[in-house]
């Protein structure tokens, strides 16, 4: 059987998804996004010049392979987010979007209230809603109830390249999620898609960490294989790290 | 009902598991047991034959992990029959219909009656049963009895026939905390042979049961099979995987299990597969390391010694002193019981017995002002 991601109506051979933000010129961010293999690119809306038709990001994506993302990043509530999104589905011609509303410029961390409020709002609208959260277990239950098709908790602040600073609540949504969980943000190296993908999440997301390496195609290269290792030893299931200590006092002896 | 437990049911095959549960070897338990955290795959591994010799190591872990989570402590709650009367024939039940037995349904002043003593003993927490006879222990009178109780106690569940989800809401409202419901068992062949007639007797009714609870909001699910109608293994793989899809679904519900055997009944079903105290012990422990917060019930079923010694192998709550009978605590202790208890010691006993073990036991752990006030 072939382990493919599903969201909504498509299916993705590759589990790496990147963005398209902080690459030196538009060649070079085509070029490692080919080279990582990911099917899904995010693309900030405030990015794009909706009027033109050759706008030179979107010129550069134009691969059968790739569906493009568009993300609400720079609005703050959620009736911004909504009309960002209805505009990015007009310009873009998909109801996909990625939901960010992060109303603090400095770490960009994102609103659950404004964002559970929008996703609501969104998914009546007949949008696919990935909301970009914190990773916390209980806002996406409440994401799932309304209807979004994944969530996407941080890893670690967006662009710290830190890693899985929220590794202990990952596990938790990772277990409870009935949609999948794609962790964004804060992954800053290979190893750190790997070990999010040993943890059981169903895809990443990785821009800076590509965009700003030395050599983006290398690294979209590199990251492609990580996330594919992390996939594999996942689906083989890891070996044990810790042993339990066995105890003295025995408590099923009246068995015996 | 759209999308219900039914559709993970599907995905899997009796046959494969038992397969799969039987052809463990002893390395596999050990790299189940040293891992941290456990899956429904691990949980295969822990309640398959190759796990036995690693049951000290499997209690000492759920030992720990049941402290860890709820502490020293045991809950207590006492079964109330109002009614013997039911429309199903199930094999191994006393109530099954065929039985030519005197049946009965409480009055108000028989519940009343109840209801006095069993306070007299200390509870707070009581689970109200009944047979299937809708015309007779139907939605209103449930509600009522509800009504009526529901001034005496802080914790009301149920054991009763499965109901629709509008009808569990008026439960709900009326100050309902839970509903236990058992599958007996989750081989749909099987099943069909111990219930061939009445309600009961439709599968996917039953298996969809929880789904509507946690639809109508309930506070908590209770859940089980039967053993002795089949391989407590594969039926206890089943239970677990029901628990893990509903946990993830009603998210905000909170679950129970228990661990029927067959009981000696009025009828002459034998049990097919027989659960010994090991086994039951193993699958105790199993279902801990699986899931630490899952409350894990014990009922009067059990013997003396097999209740003494299962306190602290990973249970949280336990019946004491129960009658199995409508009207058997003060109103007519002598009429027909569903299935003959075996710990018959009073509560009292069962108290001193759980705090000599260094747990304190717990009598209230939910206020109805949660849920309303009526
Ligand atoms: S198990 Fe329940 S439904 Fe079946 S005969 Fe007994 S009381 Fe009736």
């Amino acid at each position: 059987m072939k382990d493919t991601l599903k969201i909504a109506d498509k299916t993705f051979t590759s589990r790496l998804f990147t963005g398209t933000g902080k690459f030196s010129n538009t060649r070079l961010m085509r070029e490692s996004i080919l080279a990582s293999e990911s099917e899904l690119v995010t693309v900030a809306l405030k990015r794009v010049d909706m009027d033109n038709e050759s706008d030179d990001m979107l010129v550069h994506l134009k691969e059968n392979h790739i569906n493009l993302l568009p993300n609400t990043s720079g609005v703050r509530t959620a009736k911004e987010a909504v009309f960002a999104a209805q505009l990015a589905r007009e310009a873009l011609k998909t109801n996909w979007v990625k939901l960010e509303i992060h109303p603090d410029p400095k770490y960009l961390l994102p609103d659950p209230i404004e964002t559970l409020k929008a996703a609501e709002e969104l998914v009546k609208l007949g949008f696919v809603v990935m909301p970009y959260i914190h990773a916390d277990p209980v806002l996406c239950k409440r994401l799932e109830e309304v209807g979004v098709q994944c969530v996407m908790p941080l890893g670690a602040p967006i662009g710290s390249n830190k890693g899985l600073k929220t590794n202990d609540f990952l596990e938790i949504i990772i277990e409870q999620s009935n949609v999948p969980v794609i962790v964004d943000a804060g992954i800053g190296a290979p190893s750190h898609a790997a070990f999010a993908m040993e943890l059981g999440a169903d895809a990443v997301l990785v821009n800076t960490a590509i965009a700003v390496s030395q050599n983006p195609v290398a690294m979209g290269k590199a990251f492609k294989m990580a996330v594919e290792a992390g996939r594999m030893a996942y689906n083989a299931k890891l070996a044990p790290v810790k042993k339990h200590a066995e105890a003295s006092s025995p408590l099923t002896s009246f068995l015996n | 009902m759209k999308n219900t437990f039914r559709d993970t049911f599907d995905l899997y095959d009796w046959d494969t598991l038992e397969h799969d549960i039987y052809g463990f070897s002893e390395a596999d338990v050990k790299n189940v047991l040293a891992k941290d955290k456990i899956t429904l795959d691990d949980f295969k591994v822990l309640i398959s034959p190759a796990a036995t010799p690693f049951l000290e190591q499997m209690a000492q872990r759920s030992h720990e992990l049941t402290k860890k989570r709820f502490g020293n402590t045991i809950q207590m709650y006492i079964p109330m029959y109002l009614s013997n009367e039911c429309q199903n024939i199930c094999t191994y039940c006393g109530f099954s219909m065929t039985n030519k037995i005197p049946r009965k349904t409480l009055s108000d002043a028989e519940i009343l009656k109840e209801v006095a003593h069993i306070k007299s003993l200390g509870y707070d927490h009581i689970l109200l049963v009944t047979g299937e006879a809708n015309r007779t222990v139907g939605v209103s009178y449930l509600k009522h009895a509800i009504a009526l109780v529901r001034n005496h106690f802080s914790n009301i569940s149920i054991e009763v026939q499965p109901l629709d989800q509008e009808e569990y809401e008026t439960l709900i409202t009326e100050g309902l905390y839970a509903v236990l419901v058992y599958q007996e068992t989750y081989h749909e062949a099987t099943y069909k042979i111990h219930h061939p007639k009445g309600k009961k007797s439709n599968f996917n009714y039953r298996l969809d049961t929880p789904d509507r609870l946690g639809k109508a909001g309930i506070h908590k699910i209770g859940l089980g099979a039967l053993f002795g109608l089949e391989d407590w293994r594969v039926d206890s793989f089943y239970t677990a995987l029901h628990l893990k899809y509903l946990q993830k679904t009603y998210w905000k519900t909170k679950y129970s299990i228990s661990f029927p055997r067959l009981r000696p009944h009025q009828g002459e079903v034998q049990p097919k597969v027989e659960m010994t105290d090991k086994d039951l012990v193993q699958l105790i422990c199993a279902y801990r390391l699986l899931d630490e917060d899952v409350e894990l019930s014990m009922s009067t079923r059990e013997s003396e010694t097999f209740r003494n010694h299962i306190i602290k192998l990973g249970i949280t709550s336990i019946s004491a002193e129960s009658k199995t009978n409508p009207g058997g605590y003060a109103v007519e202790p002598q009429s027909l019981e569903q299935f003959e208890i075996s710990d018959e010691r009073s509560t009292d006993a069962i108290k001193e017995m759980i705090q000599s073990q260094g747990y304190e036991v717990v009598w209230k752990d939910w206020d109805r002002s949660y849920v309303n006030s009526f």
